[in-house]
């Protein structure tokens, strides 16, 4: 069994990371972060950064269209809750497959080129099928408004099962237990969980040393006759389930699927992630993710009235100077301290977060554990 | 490297760990301290959930609307001079708060996209504890939000939301509109049109490509068609496509002669003035000036449009330049604070807000069903409307509907609109069974 070759500082790393995940609502509590919907989005966000890394931090292709098959997977869900039951496991199996599928299409003719060309290729596929969704796949999409769920859907496995909606609209459900609030986000959790150990089983594999390979020097791994080709491909459909999954996990949550999930700026949204955090490594795209949703959610909600009641230690007219700035960097100005941050650490943590919390740690090992953790800095951490 | 394989009391402590975390959700879905409906207020204060677009191709009609809920907060509880509290019919409402307690509020950005606005509206809802969510800027939005508010069992009171599906196909108990929809604009709209432009015309729509686009298109063509007019073409555009100089250019040779644009907000302003800019108000076609209307005006896109708006035709919720008492009150309490007249969006959420807060009021709760039933056939004055009503049927506010047109000679940067007619609410009211949908029962939530 693989499972048991996982090594021993892979397994605690695992189990300190379900640890989290499980206690999040309570540790995440404190920073205002500890409500479902933003935890859920923590675990959905952190599976398509998990799965984008797995694309560029591997291989170092840089995919612009990701968004694409996360808005996909969401429509899938969406119309396998429709067509066939509320249940989320038929959505994601369902989501994750069609994912798979379109980014096998979208891979097969992307990895022709490699490098910006191949970053121009996939952003221009994203904002074909964005487009397309507004467009001439409108019945399928519901365009603008969204694919939403109707009370006269068939949903041909429920009423074969005898389940009954009654007059209500009905919401998502695993055998009884409703997909939203903390049980959903249980749910996103787990799959969170499971991704991860995928990725570690994933970086830690010779096709993972492979994938790496193709980042380091793709042309002298073909002058040794190896085809790269299968591998970029294998990755690119793996993150693109990955992708899938995260947006038939969306749906599951909050079943509506928008179009504006394929937006190239919702393709920017995961590269900012996984470079935030650190691209290539284990724990980084999830930490991004969780970062960038935080500022989203949280940065965004400040108005005047919340700034001025932390200034409210401050003389009147400091606290009214203080608001005046401040107010320009929260509420709809959060995009504004993102861009700021995400520079800083491109500076001057060229590795993301993750380096970050490396140098904390050489440093304090450093100091207390004889000086043996300095020197290389700059590699990736892991 | 060496590959270590798992001792079995590491499998074991690593199994037992994983089940205690596994157990710990247990804790949170009991439902030991459920309260009677979500979010009951406990303490000395209620939570309202403002969720308006603070960026994107609305922003200005949001940043509008959030200065009016502020405003609406003041007034419940008693700050300012009470604006049209004091000309509401129902005076049920002491400032002092909602049920003795005191109004605290807090926003959202909806980015004019549903996706952000179901996250802010959950956020302020599993997170602020908030009992009542309002706003909205786009008929997408509302109706992806109302559905949430619905599920989540809170009440929604749309904002600036004009689609007919609001209250039609995608109404739901939960959720309230005051403001009108393109059903009643069109209603309004045609007997002006055919006075102004006679009834042998011909139409070309530019659509924005989303429910309320839809909608629109729909009335009109409904209405103008029944005037004799003919509709040429009717091309869907994308929300905030900024530039709509491709769209236009085939307006040119279409044959139309009159050009509706089912445009709001920013795209409006854009796509009206790129229409005068390309020269279709100075050209003839099949011998007759060439015609532009916008069916749904607001006095900050006319703003935004500037000279263009010049006697273009549409219809509105509200003007600030209504000499009633109610829209007095407001229009000196909106200036005194922000030093400018409210738009109709403004009026429309602010209204929301005194409505909610009267319905919770006389009906001594919180609770989702206990407020519908006092606002269901609520009939009441004073708002700047005239007499209005919340019809039970669909939870539709019906009043009389305002014609404007571009002024021709503005006084000040805020007087760009003159209204041309007062069509009363017996010519735009219409059978609920029309629009379709299910109301279904209220939610109370938890």
């Amino acid at each position: 069994m693989s499972f048991f070759k996982t090594q021993p500082k892979d397994l605690i790393l695992l189990l300190c990371f379900a640890v989290v995940v499980l206690l999040a609502p309570i540790l995440f509590a404190p920073i205002g972060a500890g409500y479902p919907d933003l935890l859920q989005k923590f675990a959905i966000f952190g599976i398509f950064a998990l799965g984008f890394n797995i694309l560029f931090g591997l291989t170092g292709y840089l995919s612009f269209g990701h968004a694409a098959f996360l808005g996909v997977g969401s429509y899938s869900a969406v119309w396998t809750f429709k067509l066939l039951s509320m249940n989320p496991l038929p959505a994601i199996i369902f989501a994750t497959l069609v994912g798979g599928l379109f980014s096998a299409l979208i891979g097969f003719i992307s990895l022709r080129r490699t490098g910006i060309y191949f970053s121009i290729l996939t952003l221009a596929f994203a904002q074909m099928s964005y487009n397309m969704a507004y467009s001439v796949l409108t019945p399928i999409t519901n365009g603008e408004t969204g694919l939403q769920l109707v009370q006269s859907d068939p949903r041909v496995l429920d009423v074969a099962f005898g389940r009954d909606y009654g007059a209500v609209l009905p919401s998502s459900d695993l055998f009884g237990i409703g997909m939203t609030g903390y049980p959903g986000y249980y749910f996103c959790g787990f799959m969170l969980i499971l991704c991860f150990f995928l990725t570690l089983r994933i970086f830690r594999s010779p096709f993972g040393m492979m994938l790496r390979a193709v980042k380091s020097n793709q042309n002298r791994m073909n002058y040794t006759g190896l085809n790269t080709k299968p591998y970029a491909l294998a990755a690119f459909v793996i993150s693109g389930m990955y992708a899938g999954l995260a947006g038939g996990l969306l749906a599951v949550t909050d079943p509506l699927a928008g179009a504006e999930r394929m937006q190239w700026t919702a393709s920017g949204e995961v590269v900012l992630m996984t470079i935030l955090g650190g691209s290539g490594t284990l724990l980084g795209p999830v930490i991004g993710a969780g970062a960038i949703k935080y500022f989203e959610n949280i940065f965004s909600a400040f108005n005047d009235q919340i700034l001025a009641q932390v200034y409210s230690f401050l003389p009147e007219i400091l606290q009214q100077i203080m608001v005046a700035i401040s107010s320009l960097f929260v509420g709809e100005g959060w995009h504004l301290t993102l861009g700021a941050l995400f520079m800083i650490i491109v500076i001057f943590l060229p590795g993301g977060l993750m380096e970050g919390f490396k140098r904390l740690r050489n440093l304090i090992s450093g100091k207390f554990g004889g000086g043996n953790g300095s020197g290389r800095a700059t590699a990736p951490a892991e | 490297m060496k590959d270590m394989r798992i001792s079995r009391r590491g499998l074991l402590q690593g199994t037992a760990l994983l089940g205690a975390g596994l157990a710990t959700p247990t804790i949170f879905s009991s439902k030991a301290w459920a309260a009677g409906y979500t979010n009951e207020p406990k303490g000395g204060t209620v939570t309202l959930g403002f969720n308006v677009p603070q960026t994107g191709a609305y922003a200005d009609e949001g940043a509008d609307e959030l200065r009016a809920y502020q405003l609406a907060v003041d007034h419940i509880n008693g700050e300012g001079d009470g604006g049209m509290l004091n000309t509401f019919s129902s005076k049920a409402l002491g400032g002092n708060g909602i049920n003795g307690k005191k109004v605290v509020f807090v926003t959202g950005d909806t980015q004019t996209k549903s996706d952000a606005a179901r996250a802010s509206a959950k956020r302020m809802i599993e997170k602020d504890g908030a009992i009542m969510i309002t706003g909205g800027s786009s008929s997408g939005v509302a109706i992806a939000v109302q559905g949430l508010c619905q599920d989540a069992g809170v009440i929604f009171m749309a904002g600036l939301t004009h689609s007919n599906d609001t209250t039609g196909k995608d109404k739901r108990a939960n959720g309230f509109r005051h403001f009108f929809n393109t059903e009643m604009s069109g209603a309004a709209l045609g007997p002006v049109l055919k006075n102004a432009f006679g009834s042998d015309r011909t139409a070309y729509h530019l659509t924005a490509d989303y429910t309320w686009g839809w909608s629109q298109e729909g009335s009109i063509k409904k209405y103008t068609e029944q005037l004799g007019w003919q509709t040429k073409a009717a091309v869907r555009t994308p929300l905030g496509a900024g530039d709509f100089s491709q769209y236009i250019t085939p307006v040119l040779n279409s044959g139309a002669d009159v050009l509706v644009l089912n445009h709001y907000g920013r795209d409006m302003v854009n796509s009206l003035s790129q229409a005068v800019q390309f020269g279709l108000r100075d050209k003839q076609v099949n011998g007759k000036d060439f015609a532009i209307v916008v069916p749904l005006y607001s006095r900050l896109m006319a703003q935004g449009a500037g000279e263009n708006v010049k006697g273009i035709f549409g219809s509105t919720n509200w003007h600030w330049s209504l000499q009633d008492e109610g829209s007095k009150a407001f229009v000196k309490s909106f200036g005194q604070k922000y030093g400018f007249p409210p738009s109709q969006a403004a009026h429309t959420t602010y209204c929301q807000a005194l409505l909610y807060a009267d319905a919770c009021q006389r009906a001594g709760t919180f609770m989702p069903s206990g407020v519908g039933a006092a606002l269901e056939g609520f009939k009441f004055d004073g708002l700047g409307n005239g007499p209005t009503e919340y019809r039970a049927e669909d939870h539709q506010c019906f009043k009389d509907v305002l014609v404007v047109k571009g002024k021709e000679n503005p006084s000040s940067k805020f007087d760009v609109l003159e209204v041309v007619e007062v069509t009363p609410r017996a010519q735009v009211e219409y059978p609920a069974s029309l629009l379709g949908g299910e109301l279904g029962p209220y939610n109370n939530g938890a």
